[in-house]
């Protein structure tokens, strides 16, 4: 007994000698209690809504006011016209949209019956299907009223589209995030353990005392593995289309241009680890467990980002697997081209450039 | 102009808490065999890590083949071969592959100095599909000199090459430096072994950053100061203790089956030296006593030279 | 029973179709200091991982401090101390930590460890380092303090696993002393080395070569059987027609 105590003795000796071993017992805990409290809800509030008035009378502009006041949605627009709307929805703008007929009231008063349209934007199921219950459930409320006062029941039939992924396959919303999380653990713990591994072995010293450029060494790791990233791009791709279902409705070139785009940043990133560790089991900590937790929060793909309190939003655009997933999704779901992700698609090359730039800056060319 | 000069170089680490080398100076010249000899922790690593431009020294300048290897260091990297401590080649290459890799490293390519490396890739060319992490110590030493020479290096950095490595091929090993020596070649190997020491031109012997002597093996051991005696009998250990109580004792330490023995006072009279000690043993009931001098070692001044010019008192106790 | 430490007979370790250790057979007397050498690869650690009950011989008999190999594995353990250049001593573990640490281990009372541990700390001279992290020591300081601690509840054999590799000449000469000091003490030393002129200062060495033992004698002995002069001649004559040579 007393032999295993002193065991026990000395593991405490060691873990408060650890910084490293402290930070994940302590640190990790409350930097997810922390973030998965805040960033953890389900519950939608302001979601954008465009509404359709093509009726313009007292229930739609009751009906309208109701929306107003619910914190869950945030009129982005009120549009007079059916033009605009898909626009709306293509530039992601507007998350559902409510469209009135014309002569909604009339058809109320006379027939006791009226019609609503009812879009949300499916590429994220869970939301669109949250959406449209809260709007049915507005609807419903309004309709309620009415019959409580009525000698015949009022009757408002909400009919429903859901753009982009009518038959809400999960795996629409999430199958772009997954690829973003995957090429981006990937490629970034690839990198940094195979530069770090030469450090550990050795060989990096020789490598450096030649006339080869650092630059060179540095290249000459990345070629294989981006050439490798994208087979394994292709292959998760493959897999969506085929046994789960994901369409790729826009240009096929576009995407993997984007692809390559986003592997190069994740590359660079997995350089700028290898310069802060000379152990190889360090840089595959920070690079997957790491890099997991951020990617999986910030990407969006499973926690909707617009719910999320504004500080982590922001933190969120630093992120380059947020931007890669909203081009992926537009691309292969929405078949939108590069017109619509420009912006994105900006933002990641000036992401990429500046993470190149600094982590060759670092690479150290002498040993300490 | 020297092949390898290093003034007054001075390294630290950790903020200065740990010396590694401290006010470091010694040349090396052309085509010398040049060794740099010490103990685990003394800085040879260091020093070698400077010189190929791995490493910036706090204070002080060195230079090779004229570059200085601060501001040349491209220079240098281009023209130096390295083989840093612990063996360093690609594990999962092959024997071959590793050549061919290292050839192309520096622009070059295996067959136009293959002449230089022949000798010592025969030995192993039986073996070129094998994976070097597949390979014995001493082939693996082999190979990685082949690598370090492939481009036909004007200085040759070996840092350790034969540490953990069996008696034959260290023997081996140093046979193909010397042949080395011939194509005119700057060699800087660093070894802890002391009996190494004697197969190189010059040596420099250094003890925890310092630099206790630099020159050749034999007058290194012709500076041995006091005359040494070798002194066997039957109980080595209890002839140890014996003559560490021994008045005229000035150094005691074993050496395999003897003792290497100094006096403070030689052979003036008769109560001291070597027959002083014969009588004081043989009293001791010690038997088959020999003594008889015996010209110092490397090893032998290696240690005089970490007691320090001590004369007064004999240090030869465990601290 | 009680004279012999150790007692081998036709030892032996196959891993598959490699014998690592073919048929060794020796004995160790109480009290001895014997060397145990071979080249790298000779099968020097194999054989000693057997004797410490760190492995099961795939043949063959042997009784360390009067146990088994096979069945006493945990009774040897008890019995013995262990010292290895590769590892000795937690490096972010202060020297008393770790003095305190193996000491309880061993299974020493509190008492018997507390004055152990202050003789150890003195004989060495650490006093005034005696509470900082032993990776701050010097080489051949953490060397003397492994074998030290190594033997602190007075094990009937060390095992000693090239414990002066790398080590400077004057500390190395310390290391012996403590090494005979031990053997004094009625400690049995079993040790392999590289360095030949410390195969000197054993009683009896024996030389693997590719898993046998191919010599076995005072080196006063071995010398005259090879007409040498110096052990490290001895040694070529016999690694030198070696087959074997692994990392």
């Amino acid at each position: 007994m007393q032999q295993f105590l002193v065991f026990v003795r000395k593991e405490f000796y060691h873990v408060f000698r650890d910084k490293r071993t402290l930070l994940i017992l302590f640190g990790l805990p409350v930097m997810q209690i922390l973030l998965f409290g805040f960033a953890l809800t389900t519950e939608i509030k302001n979601a954008r809504i465009l509404i359709v008035d093509e009726a313009k009378d007292i229930a739609s502009q009751q009906i309208t006011n109701e929306i107003a006041a619910s914190s869950y949605f945030s009129i982005e627009k009120s549009v007079l016209s059916h033009k605009d709307l898909y626009t709306a929805f293509r530039e992601g703008k507007v998350k559902c949209a409510l469209v009135f007929p014309a002569h909604f009231n009339d058809d109320l008063v006379h027939s006791n019956k009226a019609q609503v349209q009812i879009i949300a934007d499916a590429s994220d199921p869970n939301s669109a299907k949250t959406l449209t219950n809260y709007l049915s459930a507005i609807i419903n409320d309004y309709q309620n009223r009415l019959n409580a006062t009525a000698v015949q029941p009022y009757r408002i039939q909400p009919e429903t589209l859901m753009l982009y992924n009518p038959e809400l396959n999960g795996s629409l919303n999430f199958i772009p995030g997954v690829i973003a999380l995957v090429l981006m653990i990937v490629c970034t713990t690839l990198t940094s353990v195979s530069i770090v591994r030469e450090k550990e072995m050795g060989t990096m010293e020789i490598l450096l005392v030649s006339p080869f450029k650092p630059l060179y060494v540095i290249l000459s790791k990345a070629v294989p593995y981006l050439a490798l990233s994208l087979l394994n791009f292709i292959l998760i791709l493959l897999l969506s289309i085929f046994l789960l279902h994901v369409p790729v409705r826009g240009n096929i070139f576009l995407l993997f241009g984007e692809s390559t785009l986003f592997i190069i940043s994740c590359l660079s990133l997995g350089l700028l680890i290898s310069g802060v560790t000379n152990s190889q089991q360090t840089a595959m900590m920070i690079s997957m467990m790491g890099m997991m937790l951020p990617t999986i929060l910030f990407t969006g793909f499973l926690f909707p980002l617009e719910n999320m309190p504004v500080p982590l939003q922001v933190i969120s655009n630093f992120i380059p697997s947020r931007w890669y997933y909203t081009i992926v999704k537009t691309i292969m779901l929405k078949g939108l081209g590069f017109s619509t992700i420009w912006k994105e698609t900006l933002i990641l090359i000036g992401m990429t450039v500046l993470l190149l730039f600094i982590s060759l800056k670092r690479f150290k060319i002498r040993l300490a | 102009m020297p092949a390898v000069t290093l003034e007054h170089i001075t390294k630290t680490y950790d903020k200065g808490r740990i010396q590694a080398v401290t006010d470091l100076s010694f040349t090396v010249e052309k085509g010398e065999l040049f060794g740099l000899i010490g103990p685990d922790g003394a800085g040879k690593s260091t020093v070698f890590r400077i010189l190929t431009t791995l490493l910036l020294a706090d204070k002080g300048t060195a230079t090779v083949e004229g570059l200085d290897t601060v501001k040349d260091f491209k220079k240098i990297r281009g023209a130096v071969g390295y083989m840093p401590g612990k063996f360093s080649l690609y594990q999962d290459l092959t024997v071959e592959e590793n050549l061919h890799f290292f050839a192309a490293l520096f622009g070059t390519t295996v067959e136009k100095n293959y002449g230089l490396i022949k000798d010592i890739y025969e030995q192993i060319k039986p073996f070129s599909t094998r994976r070097a992490g597949k390979l014995s110590g001493g082939m693996k030493q082999k190979l990685a000199l082949c690598c370090a020479l492939i481009h036909k290096p004007v200085v040759l950095f070996l840092d350790e090459p034969t540490t953990g490595v069996d008696a034959v091929s260290r023997k081996e090993f140093w046979d193909m430096l010397k042949r080395l020596k011939a194509e005119g070649i700057t060699i800087l190997v660093s070894t802890p072994y002391m009996d190494e020491a004697d197969l190189c031109e010059r040596i420099a012997l250094i003890q925890e950053g310092k630099i206790l002597s630099i020159d050749t093996p034999a007058n290194i051991v012709k500076a041995y100061p006091e005359k040494l005696y070798a002194v066997r009998a039957d109980s080595i250990h209890k002839l140890l203790l014996d003559i560490r109580l021994y008045p005229d004792t000035l150094s005691c330490y074993s050496f395999g089956e003897h003792l290497h023995v100094s006096f403070r006072n030689g052979e003036k009279n008769d109560q001291n030296g070597p027959e002083g000690l014969r009588t004081y043993l043989e009293q001791k009931g010690h038997n088959r006593i020999e003594i008889k001098p015996t010209p110092a070692t490397i090893e032998d001044s290696f240690i005089r030279l970490m007691a320090g010019n001590d004369k007064g008192a004999s240090k030869n106790i465990p601290a | 029973m009680s004279e012999k430490a150790i007692v081998c007979k036709d030892l032996t370790k196959e891993f598959g179709d490699f014998t690592a250790v073919n048929k060794i057979s020796f004995e160790v007397n109480t009290g001895e200091i014997y060397g145990f050498l071979g080249a790298n690869g000779a099968g020097k650690t194999t054989a000693m991982r057997m004797l410490c009950g760190l492995s099961y011989p795939t043949s063959g008999e042997a009784m360390v401090a009067g146990f088994n190999v096979y069945k006493q594995q945990e009774s040897i353990k008890k019995n013995i101390g262990y010292m290895s250049q590769k590892f000795s001593l937690y490096e972010n573990l202060t020297i008393r930590e770790n003095i305190e640490f193996y000491g309880g281990i061993y299974g020493l009372s509190d008492q018997q460890l507390k004055s152990k541990e202050d003789e150890l700390i003195t004989t060495l001279g650490l006093e005034k380092e005696a509470k900082k992290l032993v990776g701050g020591l010097p080489l051949g300081w953490k060397q003397k303090l492994a074998f030290s601690v190594a033997i602190i509840h007075q094990p009937k054999i060390v095992f000693l696993d090239e414990p002066t590799g790398g080590v400077d000449p004057v500390t190395r000469r310390q290391f012996w002393d403590l090494i005979y000091e031990a053997s004094a003490k009625g400690i049995t030393i079993f040790v392999t080395t590289h360095y030949m002129d410390e195969a000197e200062y054993c009683g009896r060495i024996s030389i693997m070569v590719d898993g046998r033992i191919d010599a076995l004698d005072t080196p006063a002995n071995l010398k005259q059987q090879f007409s040498a002069t110096t052990m490290d001649e001895v040694f070529y004559a016999l690694a030198r027609g070696a087959k074997r040579s692994a990392d």
